[in-house]
């Protein structure tokens, strides 16, 4: 049998398994694994060969996109200590997070209705800054504490502002065609 | 037929004999080919010197074709059978070209793509622009004195997955082997940053005839690594054209012309744009058909004035490419015009007001993008031994499918690094339901409807189980081309369900083939003797590079292992002689299953080294 190259994502760049990571070595490290089994390497070689590059270099972005973004990276850290992060079923948030989450809503509707790009350019700064508070409590809770459960809740709340993020974008984009 | 020559495995001198491969720029306007030669890359003329080829194509009443200069001598007199900026009509329905009614062709409104209806019969898009390339091929191997190994052919970057099809289509069609299809910013890039060694944030900005373009790459140590790209299928040069020529209409106060004269003041609309570049105005001057006169003046300060919109329409997807990097303005360190178009003094005041700092407007935006197309062939034939060029590009447009109510559920997002693989999961809605329709859309609105349709298929098979207890997942694959590739199975029963996808646009199989085979005028047993001839070659280069990998690695093979490649590839050569076509080609499938494990191996060991690298070399220093 084949030996596959790596069974993680963090294997495969040979990083650590931890939530906070060097993003400079992660860049390196792909662009690394890329100029070796990136389809243009194989143009000239054989179907077999080239149907492998196309599967390393597909798993290398894949596992680049997951590991770069600090949201899919606790998920996937949490898969790999098999725990569900359970974000289309578990929709139970605290108080407060509610509270943020209707006052978001509220003015993306208010500064949609008013046209108002730079007031939804506010709200996205708001939410990036909310955001990074966010990922500072899951290198504790992951990388210090092995609070998983609590992690769990944490990534919830990211994977909310996530949402919430691109709509803002999309309205943004939607008014600029206008 | 003449036999073809086979070396000795590991004996074969081919790994380091030049490959001959060009870049060709297939544009709305013009057309390029461009080579390395003594490591520059280099734009190759015609005989008369010319760089550009006009991508105009006629069909005269003899049969015979006339591509280029001659063919745009031809369009005021001839606009019926006279196909320009057919880059337009790549890949498109009728009702996708808005404006039919100012084009002098008779359409045919055929299910996919368009064809136009011509004196020598209805023509498809992907034959006229076959023409186009069969003429550069012809122009290149007769500049490099042999076969061309492969190419490398340039599309927008905005081009969705049914104009890349067509564009692969035509190069089939003119008997050439695609390398690649290289997105046009891309191939501008890699032309701009090796010249220049560039490090950093560059935007490519790329107004051409009929398309615009936008991406955000970063530059470092010769990897290019596109960030975002965004752009109009739909808008370039000739949208300034047609402004020019409606106002022209406008001003003289014409009565409705005929298309002769529609074509000739679309050509005195061009050409008074093209003069507006280094003047301040121009004068139109011409004796219609119909006995009408024109003599008008415009100045460049009235065509800035009636393309203004134009020129924004740019601007809203440089924005939105921006955002999609989580860029800036002030993280731009260069933003390289390409395009004809970009000549215009008012495109260049518009972008550089944009960005906050003058363009680079250095290397000729006219060549840039095959000059980049050439480096990158060079690459992929595999001339070039150091390792030091690598373009990471992306998905212009997202992949979804349609689901309940005609809504897309987004499966690929647009700006996602290819090569990509995305799964879905779906299930059955009705008891004993036992095949599902699969409908593949591309675009990002959220309508099925609004996006462009590419594909329809149904998955059949299913064992028959309760609602919802089937799983059937959807695995979508880009391959480096931006190609989609659709494939489908129904995990719970193990069952795979073969699918084909049949696509909603483009040519099937069989239409290559007939349009191959009329293009010949030839009878049957010379389809047979064309198809033997690729199976040839196909077979001869499988087993080059099988030989190649065995010579450099085969120390990760056990004896016995090796031994089976080899008779493997003892079957294949004796097969070359004697089988045909379907034979040798069982027979190079068989060889690639052979030499799977083989594979797996050579990439995981390469992976093990260059992540290895650096402590390997301190420890032998």
């Amino acid at each position: 049998m084949t030996q596959s190259i790596t069974q993680n994502h963090f294997e495969l760049f040979g990083l650590p398994a931890q939530f906070s990571i060097d993003l400079d070595k992660l860049n390196q490290q792909y662009r690394k694994v890329q100029s070796e089994v990136h389809p243009d390497r194989f143009a000239a070689a054989s179907g077999a060969e080239r149907l492998k590059s196309m599967q390393l270099a597909t798993q290398a972005n894949e596992a680049y996109q997951t590991l770069k973004h600090p949201t899919s990276r606790a998920r996937y850290l949490l898969q790999l200590h098999g725990i569900d992060t359970q974000e289309d079923t578990n929709t139970a948030m605290p108080g407060d997070f509610l509270m943020l989450q209707m006052e978001w809503r509220e003015a993306m509707e208010e500064a949609t209705d008013a046209r108002d790009i730079d007031a939804l350019e506010r709200l996205l700064a708001e939410m990036r800054k909310t955001g990074r508070q966010f990922q500072q409590d899951l290198q504790q809770q992951l990388d210090e504490n092995r609070a998983f459960e609590e992690a769990s809740g944490t990534v919830r709340k990211l994977s909310f502002i996530d949402k919430v993020q691109a709509d803002v974008e999309q309205t943004i984009s939607k008014l600029e065609d206008a | 037929m003449a036999l073809l020559q086979i070396a000795e495995p590991g004996m074969s001198a081919a790994p380091h004999q030049h490959k001959l491969a060009v870049g060709i720029d297939l544009g709305t306007t013009n057309s390029l080919v461009a080579t390395v030669r003594s490591g520059m890359s280099t734009v190759l003329h015609d005989e008369e010197g010319h760089a550009l080829l006009p991508s105009v194509v006629h069909y005269l009443p003899d049969g015979s074709i006339d591509v280029g200069y001659a063919a745009q001598a031809q369009q005021s007199q001839d606009p019926h059978n006279t196909i320009v900026s057919v880059k337009r009509f790549m890949g498109r329905g009728l009702k996708d070209v808005g404006d039919t009614a100012q084009l002098p062709y008779k359409f045919v409104d055929t299910p996919g793509m368009l064809q136009i209806q011509t004196r020598v019969g209805k023509k498809s898009p992907v034959e006229v622009s076959a023409e186009i390339l069969k003429l550069l091929k012809q122009r290149a191997e007769k500049a490099l004195g042999g076969e061309l190994t492969g190419v490398v052919i340039t599309v927008p970057a905005y081009f969705d997955d049914a104009q890349r099809q067509a564009t692969k289509d035509a190069a089939r069609l003119a008997g050439l082997t695609v390398l690649r299809l290289l997105n046009e910013p891309t191939a501008a890039a890699v032309a701009y940053g090796l010249d220049n060694a560039s490090e950093g944030v560059y935007v490519i900005y790329d107004l051409g005839g009929g398309t615009f373009d936008v991406s955000i790459l970063r530059l470092s140590k010769g990897v290019f690594e596109v960030l975002a790209t965004n752009g109009d299928s739909a808008l370039g040069g000739d949208d300034f054209d047609r402004r020019i020529f409606c106002w022209i209409l406008e001003q003289a106060k014409l009565p409705p012309i005929n298309p002769e004269d529609t074509r000739s003041l679309l050509t005195k609309s061009r050409e008074a744009k093209e003069w507006l570049t280094d003047h301040a105005e121009a004068r139109i001057t011409s004796l219609l058909k119909s006995g009408d006169l024109v003599d008008l003046t415009l100045t460049s300060a009235k065509l800035k004035e009636l393309t203004q919109h134009l020129i924004a329409k740019t601007l809203n997807p440089t924005r939105k490419a921006l955002r999609d990097a989580g860029l800036g303005v002030e993280d731009v360190k260069g933003i390289v015009m390409v395009g004809g178009a970009t000549r215009m003094p008012q495109v260049r005041h518009a972008v550089a007001e944009f960005f906050g700092q003058d363009p680079l407007t250095n290397l000729d935006p006219d060549k840039v993008v095959a000059l980049g197309a050439a480096i990158q062939a060079n690459v992929l034939a595999g001339n070039r031994s150091e390792n030091d060029l690598l373009l990471l590009d992306v998905i212009p447009l997202s992949l979804g499918l349609e689901t309940m109510g005609g809504l897309t559920e987004r499966v690929i997002p647009r700006n996602s690094t290819l090569p990509i693989a995305r799964a879905q999961d779906f299930t059955t809605f009705k008891d004993g339901q036992t095949a599902m329709s699969i409908h593949v859309v591309q675009g990002e609105r959220e309508l099925v409807s609004d996006c462009r349709s590419l594909a329809r298929f149904e998955l059949r098979g299913i064992p028959p189980m309760a609602a919802g207890a089937a799983r059937i997942r959807v695995t979508f694959q880009v391959d480096a081309d931006g190609l989609l590739s659709v494939s489908a199975r129904e995990q719970t029963s193990g069952v795979e369900s073969h699918i084909t996808v049949k696509p909603s646009y483009g040519l099937s199989e069989d239409e290559i083939a007939d349009m191959l085979q009329s293009s010949f005028n030839a009878a049957e047993s010379d389809k047979q003797a064309r198809a033997l001839q690729e199976a040839r070659v196909d077979a001869e280069r499988l087993l080059e590079a099988i030989a190649f990998a065995l010579k450099q690695d085969g120390a990760l093979l056990s004896e016995v292992e090796k031994k089976e490649i080899e008779t493997s590839m003892e079957q294949l050569r004796n097969l070359m002689n004697t089988g045909n076509s379907h034979e040798i080609h069982d027979a190079v499938e068989a060889l690639n299953h052979a030499t799977e494990e083989f594979a797996a191996r050579r990439m995981d060991a390469s992976v093990r080294k260059a992540l290895a690298g650096q402590k390997l070399n301190t420890l032998e220093l």
